[in-house]
């Protein structure tokens, strides 16, 4: 077929570059320029190269901060898939009850980031909290603004009660995707419970639950406003993670070049990470296709 | 190996089933005899499969009794009644190779080790997938699925019986065949007993020494296949088995005579007095035309299918099939249809009527 050459019909395509361009690629671009350049006030900036990579690279806060996120990240995966999947097949299949499961599982991912903080903020106070007066008034030494541990498991515990709703959600709907007659002929069969969830539930299960495993990771590893919001990242240094350590080298300390470079190698991480997830999920369709 | 007993069996997927209607499979009392090839064949939602999931214990009755050489299985789960089943939609475990697969009903009954890689390859032979044992489940073609889950059914020598709920429907036609035959020829060589459940009324005819023949949630003959073609019990067992079915004509009965709208055709029998509405049934092949005899029709088409023809044609206002042989020649003056009195059966209200004296048969 003839092609027809129409060069004006760039200025429908118009309309979404000037969009991008002012979403993303210009705040981009300032990151970019921020973060090749010094600057000591009055809007004047010197020109420094990679230097604020390196200083990033070398510095031994970012590389804690880092190895804090990963390990929150590890622990959260790690609780809330198994977790998530153990309250999917705990859930109705069918009837009224399947309808009022769902409500109540997708209630915490409705709740604003913000708001899931301070619920969890106030709720584990010692004082006038709910969980942490009587984790105290039980004996236990419970404090999240000062211990180490307490505060580790409340951003813990809060990320798992916000965020397992979703595991939970997707690995249900993978389940209710398998056909009745699977189960009928594991029956047939005699499977035991083990063998039909390790060769009926989890195979139909990966697809979704690699989408749950990429999303709780992506999310995670980017978490700031419930930490943030209560522990501050504290007691000391020990939950601040890669974002909440970004935002007070930027504004906090207002180190704007260092925490530019800081956030190109975050978002470049970031990056890599989904690229990876996203080539071994094709990867896997393909097999299953063929 | 049993004989299989259903005592007034009903079933309802409602929790409180009121009238008839409500009932998927209505009360029946059936016998499955030891080592017997049985086809359960009916249209689509007429009750089949859940008779079927009866009998393995997916599913339990409403009402009613099943019984296991007379022992009482009623309320036994499914792994302890030994039963086999394939099911329609091809079920494989995807994880697994096609070796695990056939081994995994014998490897989770625990069962020795060179037994069930004998077994299996006995299987593999028969299913034809001997070379394919070693592959992954995942991505084989679905009539390669199939005759997995075929294989899964038949890896177990000392079922109870083996159950089959329409397994050839996704496979190619000549695979088709050639699996019935091995199913028949492995009944032949077990005794297994079988069931056998289709909408196919050659898979039936072809496969079962006797059909069941299911209408409505209801069982509305059970017998060889030639009963079923000479004497329906019921005018649905009548259109829905022959090619073309039965044709079926309101009429009032008198002794040994039926008349169609005042015209009189002669019967094989004489009848009482019947209730209800009375139709008369003759299968095509027992109808002819003539010039000047018999009931008047208007032939609307003829279809030459090879070795025979079939007219279509207009009685009364229905619709009529008559069969001709290939080299019979049809009169252009012939208006009217002669049936074969030996052959005419009459229904009261859809159900067969047997004459009162001189029997035709």
């Amino acid at each position: 077929m003839e092609k027809t050459v129409n060069h004006k019909a760039w200025f429908l395509v118009l309309p979404v570059l000037v969009l991008v361009a002012f979403s993303a690629v210009i705040p981009l671009m300032t990151v970019v320029n921020y973060s090749v350049q010094d600057t000591f006030g009055q809007n004047q900036f010197f020109w420094a190269g990679l230097e604020w990579f390196r200083e990033t690279l070398e510095s031994e806060r970012m590389w804690d901060a880092l190895g804090r996120q990963l390990v929150f990240s590890g622990i959260i995966l790690a609780i809330e898939v198994p977790l998530g999947i153990l309250v999917a097949l705990s859930m109705p299949r069918k009837g009224a009850w399947a309808s009022i499961c769902l409500v109540l599982m997708a209630l915490p991912l409705l709740i604003p980031w913000n708001v899931v903080g301070t619920i969890w903020q106030i709720f584990g106070r010692e004082d006038i909290g709910l969980l942490g007066y009587t984790l105290n008034a039980l004996g236990v030494d419970y404090n999240y603004t000062q211990g180490f541990f307490a505060a580790w498991t409340t951003v813990i515990v809060m990320d798992v009660w916000h965020w397992t709703s979703l595991v939970a959600l997707l690995a249900y709907a993978g389940l209710q995707s398998i056909p009745n007659a699977y189960y009928q002929a594991a029956r047939i069969d005699q499977a035991s419970r083990w063998a039909v969830f390790r060769h009926i539930e989890l195979p139909k299960m990966q697809g979704v639950l690699m989408i749950a495993v990429l999303l709780r990771f992506m999310d995670s590893f980017m978490i700031y406003t419930e930490p943030f919001v209560v522990t501050g990242g504290g007691p000391g240094n020990a939950t601040t993670f890669l974002s909440i350590d970004l935002v007070k080298m930027a504004l906090g300390q207002f180190d704007l070049g260092p925490a530019a470079a800081f956030s190109l190698m975050y978002f470049l991480v970031i990056l890599l990470v989904s690229y990876v997830f996203y080539t071994v999920m094709v990867n896997m369709e393909k097999r299953e296709g063929k | 190996m049993a004989r299989i007993t259903l005592e007034h069996l009903a079933h309802s997927y409602l929790p409180a089933p009121q009238s008839p209607e409500d009932y998927a499979l209505k009360e029946l009392n059936l016998d499955w005899e030891d080592g017997a090839a049985y086809a359960l064949l009916g249209a689509s939602g007429c009750g089949k499969s859940t008779l079927l999931n009866i009998i393995s214990g997916l599913v339990h009755p409403s009402r009613g009794r099943i019984l296991f050489d007379g022992v009482d299985m009623t309320a036994a789960p499914t792994a302890q009644r030994n039963i086999a089943q394939v099911f329609q939609f091809p079920v494989v475990y995807d994880t697994m190779t096609v070796r695990e697969n056939l081994a995994f009903p014998l490897r989770n009954r625990g069962r020795d080790p060179a037994y069930i890689a004998e077994r299996v390859q006995a299987v593999a032979r028969m299913i034809g997938m001997e070379d394919q044992l070693g592959r992954k489940a995942r991505g084989l073609t679905a009539d390669a699925k199939q005759k997995i889950s075929l294989g899964r059914g038949m890896v177990r020598r000392e079922v109870n019986a083996l159950l089959f709920d329409e397994p050839l429907t996704v496979i190619d036609p000549h695979m088709k065949w050639e699996l019935r035959t091995q199913l028949k020829s492995l009944h032949h060589e077990f005794g297994h007993t079988m069931i056998y459940v289709t909408h196919d009324q050659t898979e039936a005819l072809t496969f079962a020494d006797k059909v069941v023949v299911m209408h409505d949630g209801r069982v509305v003959q059970v017998g060889t296949p030639q009963e079923l073609f000479e004497r329906p019990a019921h005018t649905f067992v009548g259109y829905f088995i022959g090619s073309p079915g039965m044709n079926l004509l309101p009429a009032t009965i008198e002794g040994d005579r039926a008349y169609v709208n005042g015209t009189h055709v002669p019967l094989g029998g004489r009848y009482g007095a019947l209730a209800g509405s009375t139709r008369i049934g003759v299968r095509p092949e027992f109808a002819r035309l003539s010039r000047d005899e018999g009931l008047p029709v208007r032939i609307s088409r003829i279809e030459d299918v090879g070795r025979h023809k079939i007219l279509r044609a207009t009685c009364f206002g229905t619709e009529i099939n008559i069969l001709a042989s290939e080299g019979e020649a049809i009169p252009a003056d012939a208006a009217r249809v002669v049936f074969d009195p030996a052959n005419v059966n009459v229904y009261a209200d859809d159900w067969l009527v047997a004459p009162a004296q001189g029997s035709a048969a």
